[in-house]
């Protein structure tokens, strides 16, 4: 099992290295996104403005990453899957690369938002590391959402509208985490309580994941 | 066939109680809340009835799973339709109610006042749901509509469930229910209701989601009607 999630993920990043056209697709998204927010806001947008502004980028974000997952994957190579490996080693190498991808395009955007936005962040090393945990959860539920969507023969459009009413209560309480990093005093515990409440989140989306992946992965 | 419809009739005389009842009977006289106290009647078991009935789609959906019964199926998807219908109601009622309780003479708008935790909730269920239907829409294949749907169904349901009853207790809100308010779970409490209020809302309660059950198995008749070429069976 452990040896095939691997080898599933090992093809996953050496296709990602050998077409990097989406990689830097993705990177311009990001890139272009920011600068467009740089020049239609305001000089130095206050803390809370910052803050959804960023989730919501990252929301947009996670989804034109994770989109093209099973997108790019066509009946034939799926059909070969099929043959060699188990769904759920299949949908937990996808959650895997996902997730690595997701991070590394997290700390992207939170770099592009320090320098165009400014930094309005008190505890940075605090953000990153909800940052991390947001991306962790959008990239869970976004991989499912597109082996759904890809099943329905639909593009981009289907991911986002299942996907919004799923991780908008993850996102509410990302935000409200946030806060902890832009200098508000939470109650004794409460950051704690919160990110594992992220947490379980991300524990029940893998649980499903693997539950039900099985279902959706033959036609 | 008093047998068999015994829980319509129930349902009827359960509903007739309450409009009959719920209308004219004594009401504790509350602060701002008066006589919309009433609503309760009608507010809450919109949310309890559409509580079951996802509920139930949810459970017809992993049953669809477990032997890929083309009938579940319909079950499912009949029930979360009845279920989306009770939401909105549950909505309008909320609004009415929002609009001469919550919406005070401060000026506020109803835009600030219904970005409420429980408010939210809400508006993810509908949404979820909504989804749910664009996703059956977008099939052709009935066999693979069954399936795919019923995955997001199931998905979709476990993570309703957290997000209506737990982010709402951890953030303040003014919808009882909310830390900070004495009432723990809105309407289940003992202590919250009136004895004489709690003589309508309970079989409000059984009589609305009954009556949602019966619409709900009206559809799925016609449903299997339709299909019957495809069923076989």
């Amino acid at each position: 099992m452990t040896r095939k999630v691997l080898a599933l993920l090992h093809k996953d990043i050496l296709l990602e290295l050998r077409q990097k056209h989406t990689f830097y697709g993705i990177l311009l998204y990001i890139a272009s996104t920011v600068f467009v927010l740089y020049l239609s806001m305001p000089e130095s947008p206050d803390a809370q403005v910052w803050n959804s502004l960023f989730w919501v980028i990252q929301l947009f974000v996670c989804v034109n990453t994770v989109a093209k997952s099973f997108l790019q994957e066509s009946r034939g190579r799926m059909l070969y899957f099929y043959s060699i490996t188990s769904p759920r080693a299949f949908i937990i190498g996808k959650m895997i690369y996902n997730m690595l991808l997701m991070l590394l395009m997290s700390l992207v955007s939170l770099i592009f938002f320090f320098v165009f936005l400014e930094n309005p962040v008190s505890d940075s090393l605090l953000f990153v590391g909800i940052v991390m945990l947001g991306g962790l959860g959008l990239s869970l539920v976004f991989t499912l959402m597109s082996a759904i969507a890809a099943k329905a023969q639909q593009n981009a459009a289907l991911i986002a509208i299942l996907g919004f009413p799923v991780i908008l209560p993850q996102l509410l309480l990302l935000m409200r985490l946030s806060k902890a990093a832009f200098g508000e005093v939470f109650r004794d515990g409460a950051v704690w309580q919160l990110a594992g409440l992220v947490g379980l989140f991300d524990l029940l989306v893998l649980v499903l994941a693997v539950v039900l992946f099985p279902y959706l992965w033959k036609d | 066939m008093v047998q068999k419809s015994w829980w319509k009739i129930l349902s009827f005389v359960l509903l007739v109680y309450t409009i009959v009842a719920g209308f004219l009977l004594e009401v504790p006289r509350l602060f701002i809340l008066n006589e919309t106290i009433r609503n309760l009647y009608f507010h809450v078991c919109m949310w309890f009835a559409m509580m079951i009935l996802f509920g139930v789609s949810f459970f017809y959906s992993i049953k669809y799973l477990r032997g890929f019964h083309y009938r579940n199926d319909v079950f499912a998807s009949s029930f979360a339709a009845v279920g989306s219908l009770f939401g909105v109601l549950g909505y309008l009622t909320g609004v009415l109610w929002v609009s001469v309780t919550w919406v005070t003479d401060q000026g506020q708008s109803l835009a600030s006042v219904l970005k409420e935790p429980k408010l939210i909730g809400a508006a993810i269920a509908l949404l979820i749901y909504g989804a749910y239907f664009v996703l059956r829409g977008s099939f052709t294949d009935i066999d693979k509509r069954a399936r795919i749907s019923a995955v997001y169904n199931i998905f979709a349901f476990a993570m309703l469930f957290p997000s209506i009853w737990i982010i709402p207790r951890l953030v303040g809100s003014l919808h009882p229910g909310a830390p900070g308010s004495d009432s723990g779970n809105p309407a289940l409490d003992r202590n919250d209701m009136d004895a004489g209020m709690r003589m309508v809302f309970y079989p409000a309660v059984i009589g609305w989601t009954l009556i949602g059950i019966w619409i709900a198995t009206l559809k799925i008749r016609v449903a299997l009607l339709k299909d019957k070429i495809l069923m076989h069976v």
